[in-house]
């Protein structure tokens, strides 16, 4: 493993000498997101493995390159889970890729997302150097919260290649139900319900239906079940994992898709020729249609959000890019981890 | 980050210039008006800033930066004063920026759950608020009365519910910030996971040396209909801690679990007399909270856990007096300990639960060692140690003695795997600790990232992050293969 590490130092030293992008790549399930991937790549699979993991302590530290599936396994074994449930891909997804991506599956709008789950992060910096940032507890107060800003960076500060999260016990009971409902009710209950103490894990609505999802203590999940009514949904696993894996019938073919986060009380987006999912109790909003990428932008803007060009959309506008003087923040920290700009060039801004 | 000797200020201009832009009595520039802003909460460490200014609003606040930017004066932002790590000591030839007067909730949305307000609101007075909607804001830093959201995100606050409901970063989601310059700058979103660095989590704990907050939106959760509390008592504090681990085994996470040690007992039974047994080596305090049906079923699993990890004596709060007069105790634990003894200094490192017992024993060391008692308070569900060391300051030589004893206690945090500061801060206090948890790569990105926001190094300067300097003549500077970098940042 040390191997790996003097290896990729070196690579990145090569790199900086010339100039020559590189591009950091764990199972290549995220390809398609963001800016065309341009270098060399360097491969983390290779990278892979549990460092530390004990369940009483509620924290795992694992090598950048082992796929999430191994984490999922592993944390299983002992009744835990990553909260945030990020998409597995195909079981193709590692976890550099996971932080670096900042994604999040349905249960984040009640649980926190992948930045709110980091303890600590190790990187090889644009310069070649290990650095480690944050630690192996649950509370730490030192230094800058440098390792949190790895989470949606895109890999463009530094090869990531171990990690420690806080993980979680997974919740005893999972139930859903559904509700015949049109979007813009199920906008008004989702927001309801989630100002009410309600152990809420998922909400969904597409095709005039709503989809709640429930976990955690039995006796809790008993007593909302009981109050919220509803049709139970029989196969909830594999709805709820094709919502995550981005897998359901909605997400196919190829008209544009756009991920939207807004608001969560926002109204409805659908309108001619926009079909909408939305998901994290309205707080992100699925679009597929054929609106220029500035419309779509400044839609997501008009709700207090931004829009992110998903699939069939071109890659220049993958991310919505901040105000000009935040922007600048982004280059100036972007040249103190990386002074040669060759760790994922473009992946999250063209210009970055 | 180490302060250089203050430069050659024309106070008189600087003054003038200030007064020009504050409301009428808001700059303050004799000794006796700001003798209030010499200190924090760490009162060990006292200082007078050259004039302190009372801002009212956010325009007055990026007119004063932009003053000090123009003179190169130094900018020590300041909420309620209640920090514990001399994050908020003055700068002697610096403006005191006291966000107090900054003290308005500017909207509260009960459908969206969200709550915007100035920096100087107090902690608790957004739960006030957001109690009619039957909403709070989770984080509850004991000093949640007095303390503002301001120095909340500056410090990354947490509270002893933070092991289910998060630190301060898990509950701000947007904030507005002053830059150095008076620019100012919005940071985060009321939409989820907006594209790009991180920025928001990166300034919740930055101690006010990336920007001073003018805003924040902060999260509002719905209250618990209930909460119940296990007070279980152990005969040794290993035990108490297998008992922790034991309930965590089990899938519970309870909104509280805390820990108090022998010493503490005694110290708070004879303070507020909460009905905690003397003769018991250390008590864990075990909260549960949710629907009534949860808690129910998730006090019953607490109190069999506990009972099979060795507990002698459990209680379990019946109704929500007996609740608050056994969290009294816990919440009383400092200033009954300030009642035994003329001065105390309150560790706050942060260790892997497994180490308790070892570390625990090597406090009781060091306590021998240095001729000093120490009694410990732990929010034990995530580690947080809060060692109380006795002193006298009247003695000569006994703060000395503190120090020493409480820096050992901050290696051995590191040393096990830990932190130097779970939720106080660096501020002044634990600087040179800094030198020993993090090596001189590590330390010179932090200087990187402090630039990136204010490259003249005017904001809290000295604080939170030592210059490599420091930590070399501390002797803790620990450098991988010769390696520096950023020869050409200046270091403040």
């Amino acid at each position: 493993m040390t191997d790996f590490i003097e290896q990729a130092q070196a690579r990145i030293r090569a790199a900086q000498a010339s100039a020559a992008p590189l591009c950091i790549r764990g199972g290549g399930s995220k390809d398609f997101l963001g800016g065309e991937p341009v270098g060399e790549r360097l491969d983390t699979g290779g990278h892979a493995g549990i460092v530390a993991y004990d369940p009483s302590e509620l924290v795992l530290t694992v090598r950048a390159g082992t796929p999430l599936t191994e984490v999922a396994a592993t944390l299983a074994a002992s009744g835990q889970c990553l909260p945030f449930e990020p998409p597995l891909f195909g079981g193709r997804a590692t976890v550099g890729g996971c932080v670096a991506s900042g994604l999040s599956g349905p249960r984040r709008p009640y649980t926190g997302a992948v930045r709110d789950y980091l303890l600590g992060v190790s990187l090889i910096d644009g310069r070649g150097d290990c650095l480690k940032f944050g630690g192996q507890v649950m509370k730490n107060v030192a230094g800058f919260d440098t390792f949190r800003l790895q989470a949606g960076a895109m890999g463009t500060l530094g090869l990531i290649t171990e990690v420690s999260f806080k993980v979680l016990p997974t919740p005893e009971a999972d139930e859903t139900r559904v509700f015949e409902v049109p979007a813009a009710d199920a906008i008004a209950t989702m927001n309801r319900l989630a100002g009410q103490p309600l152990p809420l894990a998922g909400a969904v609505h597409h095709g005039g239906r709503l989809r709640l999802r429930l976990a955690g203590n039995p006796a809790a999940v008993g007593a909302a079940l009981a109050r919220l009514g509803g049709e139970a949904l029989p196969d909830a696993g594999a709805f709820w994992a094709a919502i995550r894996e981005q897998t359901d019938s909605f997400f196919a073919g190829p008209a544009p898709l756009w991920r939207l986060a807004v608001r969560p009380t926002a109204p409805a987006l659908a309108a001619d020729g926009v079909d909408e999912l939305i998901d994290w109790g309205g707080g992100q909003r699925w679009l597929r249609c054929a609106l220029p990428a500035d419309a779509v932008q400044a839609l997501a803007a008009s709700h207090g959000g931004h829009a992110s060009g998903w699939r069939g959309v071109d890659c220049r506008h993958a991310f919505q890019p901040p105000t000009a003087p935040v922007m600048a923040l982004h280059r100036r920290l972007k040249a103190s981890f990386d002074p040669a700009g060759i760790l994922n060039r473009g992946r999250l801004y063209p210009d970055l | 980050m180490n302060a250089p000797p203050p430069p050659p200020i024309d106070s008189t201009a600087l003054f003038s210039a200030l007064a020009e832009v504050l409301p009428k009595g808001a700059l303050l520039t004799t000794v006796e008006q700001m003798r209030p802003y010499e200190c924090d909460g760490l009162s060990m460490y006292r200082r007078l800033p050259l004039c302190v200014a009372l801002p009212v609003d956010e325009q007055q606040v990026a007119a004063v930066l932009r003053i000090c930017d123009a003179g190169g004066v130094p900018v020590v932002a300041r909420g309620h004063g209640t920090g514990l790590a001399g994050g908020a000591l003055p700068e002697q030839g610096g403006v005191l920026l006291s966000l107090a007067r900054l003290n308005r909730i500017l909207a509260l949305d009960p459908v969206a759950r969200t709550a915007r307000v100035q920096p100087g609101v107090r902690n608790l007075a957004i739960s006030e608020a957001a109690a009619a909607h039957a909403l709070y804001y989770a984080p509850d830093p004991s000093s949640q009365i007095a303390c503002s959201i301001g120095g909340n995100v500056a410090e990354n606050s947490g509270g002893v519910h933070c092991l289910k409901y998060g630190l301060t970063v898990h509950n701000v989601v947007a904030a507005r910030l002053a830059l150095a310059d008076g620019q100012i700058i919005e940071l985060g979103s009321e939409a989820p996971d907006a594209p790009g660095y991180d920025l928001m989590a990166l300034l919740v704990g930055s101690e006010g040396l990336l920007g001073v907050v003018t805003e924040v939106t902060v999260k509002l959760l719905p209250r618990p209909q209930l909460a119940r509390v296990v007070m279980a008592c152990f005969g040794s504090v290993e035990k108490a801690g297998q008992g922790v681990a034991a309930i965590i085994a089990a899938g519970i996470i309870p909104a509280g679990l805390e820990m108090m040690d022998k010493l503490a007992i005694a110290a708070v039974e004879d303070f507020v007399k909460a009905g905690y047994p003397l003769d018991a080596e250390a008590i864990l305090l075990a909260e549960s909270d949710g629907t009534p049906e949860e808690v129910a079923n998730e006090i019953e699993r607490i109190e069999a856990v506990l009972k099979a990890s060795g507990a002698t004596a459990m209680r379990t709060s019946k109704d929500e007096a007996e609740r608050l007069r056994l969290w009294a105790g816990r919440k009383a634990a400092f200033p009954a300990v300030g009642r035994i003894t003329p001065d105390y200094y309150c560790m706050d490192g942060t260790i892997p639960r497994r180490h308790l017992g070892e570390v625990l024993r090597k406090i009781a060391g060091y306590s021998d060692e240095f001729g000093l008692r120490c009694a410990n308070v732990f929010h034990a569900g995530d580690g947080n140690l809060h060692p109380l060391i006795f002193y006298d300051a009247n003695k000569p030589g006994d703060l000395e003695k503190a120090e020493a004893f409480g820096n050992r206690i901050l290696d051995l945090s590191v040393a096990v795997g830990g932190t130097i500061t779970g939720e106080h801060g660096v501020g002044v206090e634990k600087i040179d600790a800094m030198c020993t948890q993090f090596h001189a790569l590590e330390l010179e990105a932090f200087h990187a990232v402090k630039a990136a926001f204010d490259p003249k190094g005017l904001l809290n300067p000295g604080k939170a992050v030592p210059s490599l300097h420091r930590c070399a003549e501390m002797g803790r500077m620990h450098i991988h293969a010769g390696q520096t970098r950023h020869p050409e940042l200046p270091r403040f």
